[in-house]
């Protein structure tokens, strides 16, 4: 071989690199190369090295996740470089960052993505509103660097809205990033969006995923993922800011920020802003739409409360509460799948039985198996969650996991418990959302089973009248 | 204190007797060391195993394939679902100060144990070389070193697949992965995380036996 053709397939080799790499921030055992061949890569500044923390005396930061907790800063004596430092607690679910060890980022020559011509394979079609918001959302894309806050009830319709943004994106050749802090959201939009762009790379990133590589111009990701990220994405799309953990953990922010290109549009989705984003509203500092619709045009379900002060005590004998044996007697049609919200996983077990046997006897569900429970560490979590989509269960019994982001057509929506500390405002009215998705069935009960109003239950309701209101569909 | 496993801080009520007298060092929380399961009740006298006979089916095995090289095997704990979150968690991820959980019980049932004991040697159960690089610390010497400050690293271990993903029936017929470093003419405790099958431990037994050991005693944290 002469040298001059080592020298070109080396190239279409460090070309074919780049796609892989670019973007990226990994540990050493995240880049599947020889030493010598990455040692070749830094000589040449294709790749960079950089320090994983920052350990000065006032400050010590894991630069991979942005930790600086202290209890979550361990010291570990490692026998690979015979001394006592750092590596971080926080982000050890995604490998451990040691101290000893660098954070590797490619500098090379950064992929031109492709330039869709016509990338939109959706043929649905949006509703005035809808329609308007997605102009909107448009817009924004087109301008470096803006940020836009969208405010839409559940159900509204949101991730239809963002095909037009995406394909203007795409036509530009830009790469773009939908994140979410929910990997069952993730799984569930990544076929959605791949009908709906047939012609570009998709891919969807959670703990587990078969993506592993993240090549793709269009990336569905939970917000964890995000923490192997710098400079990568020219569209970020945070889908529920207001969630569980991107609003409670502060490194989810901290990598979501990074992943960010310097003139990388930022749009948030959510239906219940957090004070945070409801003050930058109002002081005119985060430009927003409001989108108080369903996008069947009928209002939100309204949650009804029903007090039973044996709640706790039932459920110390792992029965529901009775007036919900009353309830699900008589629910106006029993045609709806029902969710159950409980507030945890081991309550969800204990009561799954009991629920069971009601619900047989009251000839509700008519075998064993249409029941089931599910949490986040169940392993056939996700099969679950299809067979409830493809109605062989009839009920699911769940922990927050449901509580966003998922549709089913069809049901009826009850927590047990809504007192309990885990069904905050938002939590709540995102839980309510989940009833009336669907135009054929537009309506579904919502009821809340309590020991005791709280302020959180008061405050989602009203929050949910005020939309109805506000999108002149309720009164 | 801050829980190792939860991150919540932790509560000690003030009672008369550790109002003077600072009480040991917590690491978990309440709750956390509620869920942990600690063996108690009838056990097999030779594994640990719950049972109500007193020796298990698997020992008598043991007992009549060979001459067992193991007196006998001690574990603390059950390896119910919070325990193996947290192995998963100290020894696979590598959370080094998670081990630091179970530091007073390894001491207190230790000295319960092998309180009779005198003039012995505690041996950690050695990681391959391949494996300790990936670690970065071997789990089993953790252990040994809330024991004692200086464990007898007597054995080195051939790297090959890890033994939690072997099936029973290759455990039992794979090689001897050990090897000597140095003999030992003392009763030996072998340290371990986690007792499943019992093969680790007889292989590593059998070896300080050829050498002269008088008597080899295995203390896990788990019974698996």
């Amino acid at each position: 071989m002469t040298p001059k053709s080592t020298s070109i397939k080396m190239s279409t080799w460090i070309k074919n690199q780049a796609y892989r790499y670019t973007g990226k921030l990994l540990l050493r055992h995240e880049i599947p190369l020889n030493d010598k061949t990455l040692n070749y890569l830094i000589k040449e500044k294709i790749f960079e090295s950089t320090p994983s923390f920052k350990n000065k005396i006032i400050i010590k930061q894991c630069l991979r996740c942005g930790n600086t907790k202290h209890s979550l800063l361990g010291e570990i004596p490692c026998l690979n470089c015979q001394r006592t430092h750092l590596y971080c607690r926080k982000c050890i679910e995604m490998g451990r960052v040691m101290e000893c060890e660098r954070l590797y980022r490619w500098i090379g020559k950064a992929p031109s993505w492709k330039v869709h011509d016509n990338p939109c394979t959706w043929e649905g079609e949006l509703t005035k509103p809808q329609q308007q918001a997605s102009s909107r959302i448009v817009e924004s894309i087109n301008k470096e660097g803006e940020e836009l806050l969208v405010w839409a009830v559940c159900g509204a319709g949101k991730t239809e809205m963002l095909f037009q943004g995406i394909t203007t994106a795409l036509k530009q050749g830009k790469r773009i990033c939908l994140a979410t802090p929910r990997a069952d959201v993730v799984r569930e939009l990544k076929p959605r969006f791949q009908q709906a762009f047939a012609n570009v790379s998709v891919q969807a990133l959670y703990g587990g995923s078969q993506d592993k590589d993240a090549t793709a111009q269009l990336i569905l990701a939970t917000t964890h993922q995000l923490l192997r990220f710098k400079e990568a994405f020219d569209v970020m799309i945070i889908d529920e800011i207001d969630a569980f953990p991107y609003h409670a953990d502060p490194s989810l922010p901290f990598a979501t920020s990074r992943a960010k290109n310097p003139v990388c549009t930022t749009i948030y989705l959510t239906a219940t802003p957090r004070k945070k984003q409801q003050s930058l509203i109002t002081r005119k500092k985060l430009p927003h739409i409001f989108f108080p619709i369903r996008y069947h045009g009928h209002p939100l379900p309204v949650p009804q409360m029903k007090m039973s002060l044996s709640l706790k005590k039932d459920f110390q004998n792992n029965q529901p509460p009775t007036p919900f044996i009353t309830w699900v007697n008589k629910r106006q049609n029993s045609h709806r799948q029902l969710l159950i919200f409980v507030p945890s996983i081991s309550l969800a077990e204990q009561i799954t039985k009991s629920i069971r046997r009601i619900l047989l006897e009251e000839k509700i569900i008519e075998k064993n198996s249409a029941i089931d429970f599910v949490h986040a560490e169940d392993q056939y979590r996700e099969e679950k969650v299809k067979q409830f989509r493809n109605k062989e269960l009839k009920v699911i019994i769940t922990t927050t996991i449901l509580e966003r982001g998922v549709t089913f057509p069809s049901v009826d929506v009850v927590i047990l418990d809504a007192g309990h500390d885990v069904f905050d405002q938002a939590a709540l009215v995102q839980i309510a959302g989940r009833a009336g998705r669907s135009a054929d069935d537009p309506t579904g009960e919502v009821v809340f089973f309590h020991d005791g109003k709280t302020e959180a239950m008061i405050q989602a309701i009203s929050a949910i009248k005020k939309m109805n209101l506000r999108g002149g569909v309720g009164g | 204190m801050i829980c190792l496993w939860c991150d919540k801080e932790i509560v000690i009520e003030t009672t008369w007797s550790n109002l003077f007298i600072p009480s040991e060092k917590h690491h978990l929380c309440a709750d956390c060391k509620g869920e942990l399961e600690t063996l108690s009740g009838k056990r097999c006298v030779r594994c640990s195993r719950v049972t109500n006979e007193k020796v298990c089916a698997d020992c008598k095995d043991w007992l009549n394939k060979s001459n067992d090289p193991l007196t006998y095997n001690y574990s603390v704990y059950a390896y119910n679902d919070r325990m193996q979150e947290m192995i998963a968690r100290w020894k696979y991820r590598g959370d080094y100060i998670l081990g630091k959980a179970f530091q007073q019980v390894i001491i207190t049932s230790f000295k319960q144990q092998f309180k009779q004991m005198k003039n012995y040697a505690v041996v950690p159960i050695p990681l391959s070389e391949e494996r300790l690089k990936e670690r970065g610390f071997n789990q089993s010497d953790m252990l040994a070193k809330f024991i004692t400050p200086h464990p007898k690293r007597l054995l080195t271990r051939i790297h090959g697949e890890k033994q939690s993903k072997k099936t029973r029936k290759e455990r039992m017929t794979a090689n001897n992965p050990f090897e000597l470093i140095e003999s030992l003419n003392k009763p030996v405790i072998l340290v371990d995380d986690i007792y499943t099958t019992g093969a680790t431990l007889r292989f590593a037994a059998a070896k300080l036996k050829q050498s002269g050991c008088p008597e080899v005693f295995g203390y896990t944290l788990i019974r698996g």
